[in-house]
């Protein structure tokens, strides 16, 4: 039984004090700050005025922002897509292999996870610029096609790299190989739970390995799915250093036009209206997910 | 069940032995690994063009180890870690325990309010940090070191002791209330009871929590991006400096380290307390 809060009130304020203390201070206090901030407007160079005004919001709805919104929600949702559909098989893969292997295939798709992600992003820069190795790779086989070609006297043009990096082909692909582990992990737990009998009623009674996917999997699968979507889209819409280092000019997202306002810009009122935005957004994304969830146990109670 | 014999077909549900399956598989291995093993052969290699293997050489390593910005900036990053680590240790533990015993109005709200380091966008949380430091306790950076890193410091502490929390929490879920009321009987005070029955069930949380701060803090960019000053850079923030300007074989080799670590630290977790750990800390990463 949990004990009344009241019948050790020294004890419990001893061990809820300092970390209620900490969370105020260092977390809730500063996000009070941005969010007091994106009502304010800069009336010098260094004070911040807060007189409750919503032209900061206003600023981040006009075509150029918005644009940008729009556009960080349509990479994420790409990459969530992609992530989905290149995951799902893996995630097939690793629950029905043998348990010592399971353990085994779930590392590997977890050990780049727990490398920094910057590490993982500047591997991609050396994979994909023009000097660097699918390039590389492209140019001999080019070169080689050549060599036969110009035996039968028909020699091709000199290879001209590919431009795969700096742009939003590069920020979507970098996105996929960060947030991949992401989507695998929740498909594998919900497929992990799922009745192996029902599919194997379903491949029994005739249907086959696609229809028996499409119509017993996928539908008992869908909270993980759910839940896959929602941990791989938020960061993907709020992700800085991917777009930062593999994107070009065009595939600025919202975190990095936050980043300007603060670092660059000086304009931070507009930057915490940005902020709360992302974050009102967030929140979003979790209470839907929540409501699913929660009407899914509902129906089936 | 019976095991199949080895020629024998694939039962229905041996998706593995499939191999469609095996292929995609494969093609995803390749996907994430071939950056990274490419990354770390080519810090090895006798060539600044990073393209075409021109001999072994350990030449970037001690470049590395001569570099005194890539030395300072590894130093901070492992001061700020292990202090980060302490500290989100014991305001975690202390949140777990609080969670776990008590019942009290507003329990709700703490767990809400827990999760948000968690949801919370990293660049939201950095750009309250960055304004949090400068105006409303402007952090000296004059400070001897490494009481100059406490910025940094303090805002790894804030996002990792929930992650923390959540570990221990998962852990005393499994603790025996009755232990501790016989304790109670028996004569033992509170702080009898934390030391001699609750700490020594934890210790595999307590242990677990402990490599997530620390590898959480070490990996951190984007909250210390906003929150690290010129003398006061992290092995990150550092390497993040050096990528903008190119792709070089000491990045490589820095970043190879720092794979070396992060991979053995996992292992040492994985280790302490079976995969169930990883799979608790995948979840809430």
């Amino acid at each position: 039984m949990e004990e009344n809060w009241k019948r050790a009130k020294a004890v419990f304020a001893a061990m809820a004090g300092p970390p209620v203390f900490w969370l105020a201070a260092f977390f809730l206090v500063p996000l009070g700050i941005i969010w007091a901030y994106s009502f304010g407007e800069n009336s010098s160079l260094t004070e911040i005025a807060i007189n409750g005004t919503f032209a900061n919001y206003v600023h981040a709805i006009q075509p150029l922002y918005l644009g940008i919104i729009v556009k960080s929600f349509w990479f994420a949702a790409l990459t969530t897509a992609l992530c989905l559909v290149v995951g799902f098989p893996v995630a097939i893969a690793i629950t029905f292999a043998p348990e010592k292997t399971k353990a085994w295939l779930l590392l590997l798709i977890m050990l780049p996870f727990w490398t920094n992600l910057l590490i993982r992003t500047y591997a991609l820069m050396a994979v994909l610029r023009t000097e660097g190795y699918i390039n590389f790779a492209l140019a001999f086989l080019w070169n080689s096609l050549g060599h036969l070609t110009a035996a039968f006297g028909h020699p091709l043009a000199a290879f001209t790299p590919l431009e795969l990096l700096h742009n939003n082909f590069a920020v979507v692909f970098g996105l996929v190989y960060v947030q991949l582990p992401f989507m695998v992990l929740p498909l594998y737990a919900a497929l992990d739970r799922l009745d192996r009998s029902l599919l194997e009623a379903s491949l029994d009674l005739g249907a086959g390995h696609f229809t028996t996917f499409r119509r017993v999997v996928i539908p008992l699968a869908t909270p993980g799915i759910i839940s896959g979507i929602i941990v791989t889209l938020i960061p993907s819409v709020g992700a800085y250093l991917t777009p930062d280092l593999l994107g070009g000019p065009e595939s600025l997202m919202i975190a990095n036009v936050i980043e300007r306002q603060f670092k660059t810009a000086n304009n931070w009122p507009f930057g915490s209206a940005l902020s709360f935005l992302l974050m009102y957004m967030t929140f979003i994304a979790i209470a839907v997910q929540a409501m699913v969830a929660r009407n899914r146990r509902g129906a089936a109670r | 069940m019976s095991k199949p014999e080895r020629q024998a077909p694939p039962a229905p549900l041996e998706y593995l032995r499939r191999w469609p399956i095996r292929a995609w598989l494969a093609v995803v291995a390749v996907f994430l690994y071939a950056p990274l093993i490419t990354l770390m052969a080519f810090s090895f290699n006798n060539s600044r063009r990073n393209i075409v293997w021109r001999g072994f050489t350990l030449d970037y390593y001690v470049q590395v180890f001569q570099d005194q910005g890539l030395l300072t900036a590894f130093g901070n990053s492992l001061v700020i870690a292990a202090v980060s680590t302490v500290a989100s240790v014991i305001l975690g533990a202390l949140t777990a325990l609080t969670l776990w015993r008590f019942k009290f109005p507003g329990k709700p709200a703490l767990e809400g309010a827990l999760a948000l380091p968690i949801v919370v966008p990293e660049i939201c949380m950095g750009v309250a940090m960055l304004v949090f430091f400068t105006q409303v306790i402007p952090w000296p950076t004059s400070l001897a070191w490494p009481l100059n890193l406490g910025s940094i410091i303090i805002s790894h502490i804030s996002f990792s002791f929930s992650f923390v929390a959540i570990v221990i929490r998962a852990r005393l879920a499994s603790f025996n209330r009755e232990l501790e009321e016989a304790a109670k009987d028996l004569g033992a005070g509170e702080w009898r009871i934390l030391r001699d029955i609750l700490v020594p069930h934890m210790w595999p949380g307590l242990l677990a929590g402990a490599l997530l701060a620390f590898t959480l803090s070490l990996d951190d960019f984007v909250i210390t991006f906003f929150t690290s000053g010129p003398d006061t850079t992290t092995f990150p923030v550092k390497v993040y400096s050096m990528v903008r300007f190119s792709v070089t074989p000491e990045v490589n080799a820095a970043s190879t380290l720092l794979i070396i670590i992060t991979v053995v630290l996992t292992a040492i977790a994985l280790r302490l307390q079976g995969a169930d750990v990883a799979k608790d800390a995948a979840g809430v990463a």
